[in-house]
């Protein structure tokens, strides 16, 4: 008998806190198993959000830093350029790069910074308990939309990938999901391209993951799955807006 | 058939349950006989001999508590 899966060394031996059927963590060990087979653990730096990944620096094996509330892709920005040899990325959720990190993301795209940027959309703000975030569905319900978002109060929930996909300096964009196995294997794959593409210097890459928050959607993590499945998908297609092919 | 084996690394898993559900041959399920440190039934296997070492339950675990082993 061989080892064929076993806990990636990306990730450090803290527990993490993430609610449990929280999406968070398998988002983690994709990256974290991508810088391993990249050989670039040792020289990659982390930027961590606010929001419920705020202790990732705590969570990924590499040297991690911490960013104001949806500055990470600033932070990230000024890293990169005093570090160019080394990989740099943002780990970000909807409530902070979508809400209050709009300018910085859109920026460090439109300036083409060779950074990456995980994206994890949930449709809600998860640390702070639940309220409507800029990516919630119509219909959907959260402490601060009850009856459920309308388009009249808060407008469509906004498309991230797509908007980004319209800059020329974001070279690669991606949509995802880690709802089931297969997606996971996509999920990992694309991240590890937008890897490569910065590793190549050719510009700003972005994955949009699409994740669960159990806890506050309020039904159970195998439902989760099923509810993004059914709910977010359709409105956040999957799949890719821009290689660096079509990106020159 | 490939022969596999898991491994769980109990005082971690949380219960999420996400594991029981990916299984192609449907042997993941969660241990009502035991609780873990962390007041959770963790995930387990009885049936070890039906592993065919996929990987799909160690890949979902959001919380890394699965080792598969597999017969090269």
């Amino acid at each position: 008998m061989t080892v064929v899966y076993e806990k990636t060394k990306g990730l450090t031996e803290k527990q993490t806190h993430y609610c449990p059927g929280c999406t968070h963590g398998v988002i983690h060990k994709l990256v974290g198993e991508v810088l391993v087979e990249l050989g670039i653990l040792g020289k990659t730096v982390g930027v961590a959000p606010v929001g419920c990944s705020v202790l990732a620096y705590d969570y990924f094996n590499c040297d991690m830093h911490e960013a104001a509330h949806g500055r990470a892709p600033a932070v990230a920005t000024g890293i990169k350029r005093v570090l160019p040899d080394h990989a740099v990325f943002t780990y970000q959720g909807d409530g902070d790069l979508a809400s209050i990190g709009t300018a910085e993301i859109v920026h460090a795209a439109h300036r083409g910074e060779k950074f990456t940027t995980i994206f994890v959309n949930n449709a809600i703000y998860g640390m702070t308990g639940g309220q409507m975030a800029p990516t919630t569905l119509i219909g959907q319900k959260a402490t601060t939309s009850p009856y459920g978002r309308s388009v009249a109060d808060a407008g469509m929930p906004l498309r991230v990938s797509e908007m980004l996909a319209t800059i020329d300096g974001a070279v690669f964009v991606e949509r995802v999901s880690v709802h089931d196995v297969p997606n996971i294997r996509k999920a990992k794959k694309a991240i590890k391209k937008a890897f490569e593409v910065q590793m190549e210097g050719k510009g700003f890459g972005i994955v949009e993951v699409l994740s669960t928050c159990p806890t506050n959607w309020g039904i159970s993590p195998i439902e989760s799955l099923s509810w993004l499945k059914e709910n977010m998908i359709p409105y956040y297609p999957l799949g890719n807006f821009r290689t660096p092919e079509e990106g020159k | 058939m490939a022969k596999g084996k898991v491994h769980f690394d109990d005082d971690k898993c949380k219960g999420c349950e996400l594991c029981t559900t990916v299984c192609p041959v449907n042997i993941v399920l969660m241990d009502k006989e035991r609780i873990n440190a962390k007041g959770y039934h963790p995930a387990t296997v009885k049936e070890m001999e039906k592993c065919i070492g996929c990987t799909n339950c160690a890949m979902i675990c959001p919380d890394s508590v699965i080792t598969v082993e597999r017969e090269k």
